[in-house]
């Protein structure tokens, strides 16, 4: 059986995003509307519990997120190959099932890399 | 009996004899589109609510109980306090991402409503790659979350965002992993082919040992994923007082308060019809009554049902479990769980391709 796809079935989801895109910007209209407008120095200040904001917030930040971020884009885009394969599976039959066996092996080889490198210690 | 399938059913016939093709189809849309608004506000207000009966109900004290009968127009009066507040941009902040950031949020929280199924029949869009659109489009909201805390110019924002942001792109690898698992179990990404598949018995009950693994795996991730505690780690109040939202006033403050909660709708909702059957009745064997009496509940009631118990079993791990911390956090996910479903996905594999399972 074979299930093509064509631009009309994905129009619903062209209809979701006008109706949400209108549900928020109502709500934020109607606030806007509806809401007091008076600003002060102090009132529009960043929030720092209370004292004077001390320095600049846009600092440099710890290389571990953008390494964990990385990781992601690495190992994410592994699994989304995986999802033909999870449908597909059966007609494949054994050599698409070793085919994933070597995938996968060759994905925890990289993923045991990482673990020894250190990439998840943290101080 | 009540069915939303009849329902729905009647007014588009209604609607296609009484008008012409191109506008019954308009009319529809506007009915769709009314539905989901209103969805969204009753969830908005049901699982708020909820959450603080239910954290009163485990503290053991009384929980809002001061405005209308026994409390329950709580949550309404907290929204009408929001709309007529003042909306602040604060003055070091990037205005336009900073404004930006909400829509996002909401935008796809609204979105990935698209293809769930709500009852029998009863869908909005039964597209053939149903699960892996969830997966794929709940991924862009991390993106609202960081540019929310970047734009903020806040260090409190900052710092959330970050967690948040290391925290749910991790949890997204298990999360995949564990739908996957499904996947291959009933061979389809179509929501209502993977309710169907599940007609003589649910996913989680079946007895599958990697449904089962798959199952606990998908509740933790999930937990991450929408920032609840234990996993709390972007808006820990102890320490960042508000997390990324801590700028953030008024009906911007409300539209990330209610996307959140309407994340937790629907993860819950996509573990129902994963693991415990979406609409489909519970059924024993061939206890032939039995099963009569379960088919007479409408099937929206049971996946509402079921959803609304998946909530409740993440609103209890926020008064059980303590918050880790972020080190912790990671390690749990790339060191346990991600090669945890990894081979779990094998094994289920295996299973499939001997023709085990049933």
């Amino acid at each position: 059986m074979v299930i093509l796809s064509v631009p009309a079935d994905y129009f619903p989801i062209a209809i979701m995003f006008v109706v949400a895109i209108g549900f928020v910007l109502t709500t934020i209209f109607a606030t806007h509307l509806l809401g007091p407008k008076r600003k002060s120095d102090v009132k529009l200040d960043t929030f720092e519990c209370g004292i004077e904001p001390q320095g600049n917030s846009r600092i440099p930040f710890s290389i571990k997120y953008l390494l964990v971020a990385i990781l992601f884009v690495l190992f994410d885009v592994e699994v989304i190959f995986m999802y033909p394969w999870a449908v597909n599976f059966l007609k494949l039959g054994l050599f698409g099932f070793l085919e994933m066996i070597v995938f996968i092996c060759l994905f925890m080889l990289g993923f045991f890399y990482i673990i020894k490198k250190g990439a998840l210690k943290w101080e | 009996m009540f069915s939303l399938e009849n329902i729905t059913n009647l007014v588009s016939t209604w609607l296609y004899a009484n008008l012409d093709p191109t506008w019954a189809l308009v009319v529809q849309f506007v009915i769709v589109g009314v539905l989901v608004i209103s969805l969204f506000s009753i969830l908005g207000l049901v699982l708020i609510m909820m959450e603080r009966r239910v954290a009163a109900w485990m503290q053991l004290r009384l929980g809002p109980n001061r405005v209308g009968p026994r409390g329950y127009f709580q949550t309404v009066a907290d929204t009408l306090k929001l709309i007529v507040k003042e909306g602040m941009t604060p003055d070091g902040a990037d205005k336009f991402l900073f404004n930006l950031a909400p829509f996002i949020v909401m935008i796809v929280s609204m979105v990935i409503m698209a293809p769930l199924m709500f009852a029998k029949g009863f869908q909005i869009w039964d597209v053939n790659i149903g699960v892996f659109f969830i997966t794929a489009v709940s991924s862009v909201s991390v993106i609202g979350i960081l540019m929310a805390g970047w734009a903020s110019n806040n260090k409190y924002s900052l710092l959330g965002a970050m967690r948040s942001g290391a925290q749910i792109v991790s949890y997204e690898l298990s999360a995949g992993l564990a739908i996957l698992t499904i996947v291959v179990f009933s061979g389809s990404l179509q929501v209502s082919t993977i309710v169907e598949s599940q007609a003589d018995g649910w996913w989680l009950l079946k007895g599958h040992v990697p449904a089962v693994i798959s199952f606990v795996i998908f509740i933790i991730a999930v937990t991450a994923e929408t920032n609840r505690a234990p996993f709390d780690l972007a808006e820990a109040e102890s320490e960042l007082t508000a997390g990324f939202h801590t700028e953030y006033s008024g009906m911007k403050f409300a539209l990330f308060f209610l996307a959140e909660y309407v994340n937790i709708f629907v993860v819950c909702a996509v573990g129902a019809t994963l693991y415990l059957g979406g609409w489909m009745p519970f059924h024993i064997g061939n206890w032939t009554s039995f099963n009569q009496v379960m088919d007479y509940i409408p099937s929206s009631a049971w996946f509402f049902g079921k959803t609304f118990f998946l909530i409740f079993v993440i609103m209890w791990f926020r008064w059980t479990f303590p918050r880790l911390r972020i080190d912790q956090l990671l390690n749990l996910e790339w060191k346990y769980l991600l090669p945890i479903s990894l081979f779990n996905l094998l094994l289920a594999t295996v299973i499939a391709i001997m023709g085990l399972h049933f």
